[in-house]
């Protein structure tokens, strides 16, 4: 994170956070991002369900996707995955 | 304005519960320990008779009652515990959580020697091991002053560039279970005294909000702080310490306007010429001053400073009231194992270690587990330091004053 980080005269005093979680992008930590092939996919929504994070979102379409501002790339969603329509792969 | 007082029998312990009974704070929580234990009754009767409008928290163990308190605090209510020895060690994590949230609790802490063996009596064994834990220590030489700082610490704590947690120690049994005569105040000139509690604003993320759990204006304390951002926040509780120096004094002042009681963070006791001086904390230090009044009448220039205030460390008070003493004792009640001396030694030392004119100085360890700490061993501290003075060094640096070969 190339972010400018407030210094402790300006932090808010009492461990307060001064952003909440949803501005603390934490997609930057992980290794692999899960990849869905919708073409076999049966929008089961399980991924949705099992994701630790609420990085997986449910579509006005039925089909899934991955906020990739936030996807810690745990993979549990592509080890869930009952039709294995998720693919882990390696983030460039 | 002065106040009219009224002289009441308390004990230590009963001054305490006597003050926060004044002082009406909303939430006590608190489980009874020797010497405390007095406290706690004493307070459960307040309540039970309807002396109090405080919601009282029958804790099963000092883990929850400091934690009830830092939950209390946190949504602005002013929450009071009291505990000594094991309890203190078994609030251990709620120590540091209650001092990093800013949250201006109030502890009274019966000092009492750790376990094991297990025992009962004085030293500071206890309330020594936690003053890293970023509260402010202050220490009582009697029942007078116990009372006081029990009242005076909501303002201190509470101060808006302190908002820290409080601990006012006072020695096991022989303040806490010792009849004394007590000056007390009117309840009303207590509670125009504290006033209610003042908050800070901060810029959660809705906005500025006060500094208290809200669900109209939600807030969030201490979430995950990780490398970026928990150095930060140590800085701003080392900060507050340092207004904490600042802030002390102020109330101290303010409150001898209301008791004709004036505090400092070190009292010196005939100190002006004086060529051996004993400092320390607590209880111990009426008899030094009773000791160091017949060595006087002997001809032996022996003076006293005691610390009321140990955390924050009052250094430059510190070198200003030793001035140029040539030989400082230091009477420490708790050891720390390992270290170089006892922990008031330590800070005493690491103090003066800059200045060029400095005393000769070395620690008497002492009282450890309750044992007595009589004028004649007093007096034992003071021709050590006299033979210190006459050698011009000290030759042992650490003593253990009272304890058989």
């Amino acid at each position: 994170m190339s972010e400018q980080k407030p210094g402790w005269r300006e932090l808010p005093k009492g461990a307060v956070p001064y952003k909440t979680s949803e501005e603390y992008e934490t997609g930057d930590w992980g290794v692999e991002r899960p990849e869905i092939d919708r073409s076999r996919c049966t929008k089961c929504m399980l991924c949705h369900f099992y994701c630790p994070e609420g990085a997986i979102k449910v579509r006005e379409d039925g089909y899934t996707e991955v906020d990739l501002r936030y996807c810690k790339g745990c993979g549990i969603c592509a080890t869930e995955c009952p039709v294995k329509c998720i693919e882990m792969v390696r983030k460039k | 304005m002065m106040e009219k007082q009224i002289l009441m029998g308390m004990n230590g312990d009963e001054a305490v519960a006597y003050a926060t009974k004044q002082v009406n704070p909303d939430v006590v929580a608190a489980y009874p320990i020797t010497p405390q234990t007095i406290i706690v009754e004493r307070f459960s009767e307040y309540v039970a008779d309807g002396l109090v409008d405080t919601e009282f928290v029958a804790v099963e163990s000092e883990h929850s009652a400091l934690s009830s308190c830092v939950g209390a605090a946190a949504t602005g209510a002013r929450a009071f515990t009291a505990t000594a020895a094991n309890g203190l060690a078994l609030m251990w994590e709620i120590t540091y959580i209650a001092a990093s949230l800013r949250l201006p609790i109030v502890m009274a802490i019966v000092n009492r020697a750790m376990s094991a063996p297990i025992n009962i009596h004085n030293d500071h064994s206890d309330s020594m091991g936690a003053r890293d834990s970023g509260w402010i220590q202050i220490y009582c030489e009697n029942s007078q002053e116990v009372y006081d700082a029990c009242i005076e610490a909501w303002k201190m704590g509470e101060h808006l560039d302190v908002q820290l947690p409080v601990m006012v120690c006072l020695d096991g049994f022989t303040l806490g279970h010792t009849m004394e005569n007590v000056l007390t105040l009117p309840d009303k000139a207590v509670k125009e005294f504290i006033g209610e509690r003042k908050f800070i604003t901060v810029e959660g993320h809705l906005g500025e909000v006060e500094f208290r759990l809200d669900p109209d204006n939600p807030l969030t304390m201490g979430p995950l702080d990780l490398q970026d951002f928990y150095f930060e926040h140590k800085l701003q509780q080392v900060e507050a310490m340092g207004e904490a120096l600042k802030a002390i004094p102020e109330v101290d002042a303010e409150y001898a306007k209301v008791s004709g009681r004036r505090y400092g963070m070190l009292h010196p006791y005939r100190m002006e010429d004086a060529e051996v001086a004993v400092m320390g904390l607590g209880s111990t230090m009426g008899t030094v001053r009773y000791v160091i009044d017949e060595l006087r009448e002997e001809g032996v220039k022996a003076g006293l400073l005691k610390m009321r205030v140990f955390r924050p460390f009052p250094v430059e008070d510190l070198i200003e009231v030793v001035g140029d003493t040539p030989v400082v004792g230091v009477l420490d009640k708790a050891a720390s194992f390992g270290a170089p001396g006892g922990p008031l030694y330590e800070e005493v030392k690491t103090a003066f270690y800059d200045e060029a004119d400095r005393p000769l100085i070395a620690d008497y360890i002492y009282g450890l587990g309750g044992r007595d700490a009589s004028p004649k061993l007093i007096r034992g501290v003071f021709k050590s330091l006299e033979e210190i003075r006459s050698r011009g060094e000290v030759a042992e640096k650490v003593s253990y004053v009272g304890v058989r070969e």
